[in-house]
């Protein structure tokens, strides 16, 4: 396995402070500061519209920021963002390959745009639809790909040169699991190699399952930061939810739940939900697990039914509660979450 | 990188050899200017091969002027269409072309919703590149719609006193204001929303600057205030020069009118255009 440079050298991918941008009357974001150490999977994390896309397109060289400043691998993005754009490879949220184009005319395109000569180019192409699985797909247009594939064929024109940091963003949203599990395969492959990974989600799941250290954004500013576990410690390592038979017993069941696990107990949009945050890790999880089992059958023997139980890490609506004291906003309408669509 | 073809992207572990050679690549070089644009233009084409019907404009345009015209006004304005059409033919070529340059600056406007043109922009790469590069693709659809009106008048019975150097010529002079031109509409393009507004504020600029020309008729039979806007047209400074070119008469006067005016939009049109077009968030 191959252990870059970069990797070794430490320091940082990514330094930002005080990143504000807006478009018209909608205040994008308001001065974000991130630190990304080289060699890792970053995740930024945070609801539709918390400023995730314009972040990124910022580091990425494709916005200028009103106000604050980055730099990235050591360069200024603003002053030399040619420098920049010699070291990344950006995947944005909505597929980055041309879709009237097919696989292979894509990764080709790209290659020879990277000064590869014509038969280098077809021979890289060739390699990441090997690898990426994706042969049979090659002279099939993008348009006529599954979700999944064209995702992966995405992340595969940006590695056609090894960057030294990757921009993802929202790789996952709206694939299937089967998907989902291959491009968290092919990012954990490729830091492995060396590369920076900077990759937002709205999926808590998704940032503890890839990213080393986590930033928490939410209206344009970032609210908690930190590796899984401190993040986690700060939430709760998992959460508790109870389902009741009749909801009209909800207001019962939240007194005997917050009685017996000693934690505040929330009511979910789910009339007939609650939920609790219990604690990280340690003897405060193990004896937490006694009480959990003691508050089911002090339900029980209330005469307050359950009709499903489930333990589990808490929800981005329950790290947000945690943080911000409020729920996540409601998701707009998918099909106008973009956030430059304000612009 | 011979073992690149073994296993497949699974569920499980990636091989891991083929990764490693995938990721031990060279790093990017900065392409040059005139390889990067080359290869956007071959993307134009083979966008065109994929979704052929994107040539309706380049066809649809000059076929319809070029029979329209010829019989709605031949009649009436030169007594007889054949007569019509010796004088008419070369502006339907500068009508045809000029009309069809529009789709530059809507084709640009849809481009740069796309992520693939986000990718591009965040590439170390000559940054007017995708820009220029489908400006040298739209010469070749400029080129078809040019053969498409000469092809259909010689068949309606024009003849060119000039041959076929004086056509060439003409169709030469004609691309290379297309060319210029075509940085109106990319600066359009960027400045405007959607490509339906291109293509409406477009139509609304070339109509009158078409019209208001000696393409249809000789600018002397116009009132003297018309007259004063035709002659300095530049449109009919290209009709003039074109005619003359294939009818093989001196134009030297009318062809360096036209290249100071295509030399004049580039040097506005051209660096606007990248400006708005590095300036965009």
């Amino acid at each position: 396995m191959l252990v870059t440079e970069s990797r070794l050298a430490g320091g940082f991918a990514v330094e930002a402070s005080g990143l504000t941008k807006s478009f018209g009357q909608n205040r994008a974001i308001e001065g974000v500061d991130l630190a990304i150490p080289r060699g890792m999977v970053y995740g930024v994390l945070g609801p539709n519209g918390a400023g995730k896309t314009t972040t990124i397109r910022i580091l990425a060289t494709l916005t200028r920021p009103d106000a604050g400043t980055a730099r990235v691998l050591g360069h200024d993005v603003v002053d030399d963002a040619a420098a920049v754009r010699a070291k990344i490879s950006l995947t944005a949220q909505f597929a980055s390959v041309d879709e009237e184009l097919t696989a292979l005319e894509n990764l080709v395109l790209l290659a020879r745009l990277l000064c590869q000569s014509r038969r280098r180019a077809r021979e890289r192409a060739h390699e990441l639809l090997a690898v990426f699985d994706l042969e049979d797909a090659g002279g099939r247009l993008v348009a006529q790909l599954s979700g999944g594939m064209r995702r992966r064929l995405d992340i595969a024109a940006s590695i056609i040169v090894t960057p030294d940091l990757l921009f993802l963003d929202e790789p996952t949203t709206g694939l299937d699991p089967r998907s989902r599990n291959q491009v968290w395969q092919i990012v954990r492959t490729i830091v492995a190699r060396g590369t920076t990974v900077l990759l937002t989600t709205q999926y808590l799941d998704e940032a503890d399952q890839l990213a080393d250290r986590i930033a928490v954004i939410d209206h344009g500013r970032v609210i908690a930061e930190g590796t899984r576990g401190e993040l986690k410690a700060s939430v709760g390592s998992g959460a508790v939810r109870v389902r009741l038979l009749v909801p009209a017993q909800r207001e019962q069941a939240q007194r005997v739940l917050a009685a017996e696990l000693g934690v505040a107990v929330h009511a979910e949009r789910d009339p007939a939900a609650l939920t609790a945050s219990i604690p990280a890790a340690g003897d405060g999880a193990r004896e937490m697990t006694q009480r959990v089992g003691r508050a089911l059958s002090e339900l029980a023997r209330s005469g307050i039914g359950v009709s499903d139980f489930a333990g589990g890490q808490p929800s981005l609506d329950e790290v947000f509660l945690a943080l911000t004291g409020r729920p996540a906003d409601p998701a707009p309408d998918p099909s106008t979450n973009d956030e430059r669509a304000i612009a | 990188m011979t073992d690149a073809t073994t296993a497949p992207t699974s569920d499980q572990a990636l091989d891991a050899q083929s990764w490693d050679a995938l990721l031990a690549s060279p790093p990017a070089q900065h392409a040059r200017a005139l390889s990067a644009s080359l290869t956007f233009a071959t993307r134009s084409l083979l966008k065109i091969k994929h979704v052929p019907e994107q040539l309706g404009d380049v066809i649809g345009i000059p076929v319809l002027f070029t029979l329209m015209f010829t019989y709605l006004f031949g009649g009436a304005l030169a007594g007889s269409t054949g007569h019509y059409l010796q004088f008419l033919l070369p502006g339907t070529l500068v009508l045809a072309v000029v009309f069809v340059t529009v789709y530059s600056g809507v084709t640009l406007n849809r481009d740069l919703a796309t992520g693939a043109f986000d990718r591009f922009r965040s590439m170390p790469i000559w940054r007017p590149a995708p820009i220029v590069g489908a400006l040298i693709g739209d010469a070749g659809r400029y080129l078809l719609a040019s053969s498409l009106v000469i092809g259909l008048g010689l068949i309606m019975g024009y003849r060119a006193g000039g041959g076929p150097g004086g056509v060439l010529a003409a169709v030469a002079l004609v691309l290379l204001f297309a060319f210029a031109l075509s940085w109106v509409w990319t600066t359009l393009g960027l400045v405007l929303r959607t490509p339906n507004a291109v293509l409406n504020i477009g139509f609304v600029v070339l109509f009158p600057l078409t019209f208001m020309s000696n393409v249809f008729v000789d600018s002397d039979t116009m009132p003297s205030w018309l007259r004063a806007i035709a002659d300095a047209n530049p449109i009919s400074h290209l009709a003039t020069a074109a005619r003359a070119l294939m009818a093989g008469t001196p134009a030297g006067a009318q062809v360096l009118w036209v290249l100071g005016s295509a030399a004049a939009l580039t040097v506005v049109f051209a660096p606007l255009t990248t400006w708005l077009y590095q300036r965009r968030s």
